[in-house]
């Protein structure tokens, strides 16, 4: 296992260019729900904010502030590009997904087709401290999705 | 701020550490003597934990082959054996600070020894309320309008039982300011620490900034206002001489597993006359005189302090620690280490994009150096040295306030002990060099 399996291109591009960062406006049209979760990773202070709004049964927006190493941060990115535009059940389904990747410890292989760019974690889950740092947004986006459709 | 020499009786009388020795010295800790991905380990991690030479290890092991019993009670030959040692231990580690058997007080970690000190002196006012103990109780008793001092450098373990303390008590928490060079600001000092200061509570080196800090003004200002001095010497009496007497503490804690002994061992150490009129934190087995159904009397410190059956064999251990830190002559390794500390602040003020907290070269400082590394986290940093074999700690280092202060929220930090060459400084600092070019910063 190679420190670039790890820091893939990709990763490293997303952890200057953040899709979705900066937390958008709360101020919801009707029929809109958001949530918003914070999760914090007490043994490297790596922060994250997550908010998102579901309507239609669609995640319309997700949009996150945090400050963290290029794991988390890129993870984050890639999250709300890919998450955008799926169904409250597809994104569940998703978040699963790249749970049992990275928890796996390399045992089980990224599927693009599910997962898109975030298949270039796969790498990670070999860093066992590193798995944290790219769960820490998904764990936020899962509590947000799970408060704007309680 | 003292500039970096080495004392004159020193250059006479020793001759200094250098590479050749140092490896020698590597030889007897196995942990060192591996490959990391595939590179040899270069271990500057000491700051956190030390690694442990094979004395100790086998000191351990011999005890539990040899010696196992509890201590202090029963007649029979091994547990007289076993006290022996233990008590033994005791001694070496009390010579080892200057201070005297009964003041040396066995706890887990620094961190016990701390809380241990702040729950006595909160079980003080208690006590005074109620008219126990001695006269003396009240001097050490801390209430509403009484002021708790601590630096903006404290590890978290020398900060949350003081503001745990000053929440039971009633009393407020003022913290001494640092220069953004991470010296203290002794300017500032003279007017926090006032007559209603009860406690001062500071480091005496800087697990972050490397800074030592002038432990004899600081006494004297606690001095003048008549407060309890605690000195938290983790990064301290593993690495330089230190005498709790000439230095005047009132309490000082230090942590076995800095220092080259296993985890699960420190020391508190405490004026006699303080520790025999403070209330003690843990109660229970072993630590008094007669119980009866209402109440208990209690033991003299050491004891007092030391409730339920003890770490015996880690005491045993860090024993044997402390003779081997001084079979190497702490004031060589002092020495050895300071260099090390210098060579590697000024390699990394040298390279591009880094920026080194605390004192810059050329000042004095203990043998670390944290930094931050323009556009690239700490974690990733610690990712890419593991990859070469380097072992560094990532973060905020249990000092968040001061990373705050200093406007950042995580560093790297190298850390060396006796067993680190030059050339694992050059290795470190080479690996460095490249880190901003790999994470394309």
């Amino acid at each position: 296992m190679s420190l670039d399996q790890l820091y893939q291109q990709i990763i490293l591009d997303h952890s200057k260019q953040r899709h979705g960062s900066g937390l958008a406006e709360t101020d919801a049209p009707d029929g809109t729900s958001t949530g918003q979760s914070h999760q914090l990773n007490p043994v490297c202070g790596d922060e994250v904010t997550l908010r998102l709004a579901v309507s239609d049964g669609t995640v319309q927006q997700i949009s996150w502030d945090g400050a963290g190493c290029s794991i988390s941060m890129a993870s984050a990115s890639v999250l709300s590009e890919l998450g955008e535009g799926m169904s409250v059940a597809e994104l569940h389904s998703v978040i699963d997904n790249f749970r049992e990747v990275l928890r796996s410890r390399g045992k089980i292989q990224a599927d693009p087709e599910i997962l898109g760019d975030a298949a270039a974690f796969e790498g990670v889950a070999r860093y066992a401290a590193r798995v944290k740092c790219a769960m820490i947004s998904w764990v936020a986006a899962e509590d947000a999705l799970n408060q704007a459709t309680a | 701020m003292t500039a970096v020499s080495t004392p004159a009786s020193l250059q006479r009388s020793m001759h200094a550490m250098d590479n050749a020795e140092v490896l020698r010295i590597r030889n007897d800790f196995p942990v060192l003597d591996q490959l990391v991905n595939g590179k040899p380990l270069i271990y500057l991690d000491s700051g956190a934990t030390s690694q442990n030479p094979l004395s100790v290890i086998e000191a351990e092991q011999e005890y539990y082959e040899q010696r196992n019993a509890a201590v202090h009670r029963g007649a029979h030959h091994l547990a007289v054996e076993a006290t022996e040692v233990f008590e033994d231990a005791r001694q070496t580690v009390a010579d080892f600070i200057g201070a005297r058997y009964e003041e040396t007080v066995w706890t887990s970690n620094a961190t016990e020894g701390l809380n241990l000190i702040s729950y006595a002196l909160s079980n003080a006012a208690l006590w005074a309320a109620q008219g126990r103990g001695g006269s003396g109780l009240k001097d050490l008793a801390i209430g509403p309008g009484d002021e708790i001092v601590v630096t903006e450098m404290e590890h978290h373990a020398n900060l949350i039982p003081w503001q745990e303390l000053a929440f039971r008590t009633g009393a407020t928490l003022k913290y001494i300011p640092v220069t953004d060079e991470g010296i203290l600001r002794l300017d500032a000092a003279g007017d926090i620490v006032g007559e209603r200061t009860k406690l001062l509570a500071f480091t005496h080196a800087s697990n972050v900034l490397g800074t030592i800090n002038p432990v004899p003004e600081l006494v004297a200002m606690a001095r003048r206002v008549g407060a309890l001095v605690v000195l938290d010497a983790c990064q301290s009496v593993p690495h330089m001489a230190v005498d709790v007497k000439e230095l005047d503490v009132d309490f000082a804690v230090f942590s076995g597993h800095k220092m080259l002994a296993p985890t699960g061992v420190g020391v508190m150490y405490g004026k006699q006359e303080l520790l025999d009129v403070m209330p003690p934190f843990l109660t229970g087995g072993s630590m008094i005189t007669t119980v009866t159904m209402e109440r208990a009397e209690y033991l003299p410190a050491p004891q007092r302090f030391e409730a339920g059956t003890q770490r015996i064999s880690q005491a045993v251990a860090l024993a044997t620690a402390v003779n081997y830190l001084t079979e190497t002559g702490i004031d060589r390794i002092h020495a050895w280490e300071t260099e090390l500390g210098q060579r590697l602040v000024k390699g990394l003020e040298s390279i591009d994009g880094i920026r080194v907290v605390g004192p810059a070269s050329g000042l004095e400082r203990i043998g670390l150096a944290a930094f931050d590394v323009a556009g690239v986290h700490a974690h990733d940093v610690g990712q890419f040295l593991d990859d070469r074999g380097i072992a560094v700690r990532v973060g905020h280092h249990c000092a968040q306030p001061l990373h705050r202060r200093l406007g950042l929220t995580a560093t790297t930090r190298a850390s060396t002990y006796l067993y680190n060459t030059t050339d694992d400084v050059d290795a470190f600092l080479d690996a460095v060099s490249g880190v901003r070019a790999y994470f394309q910063a």
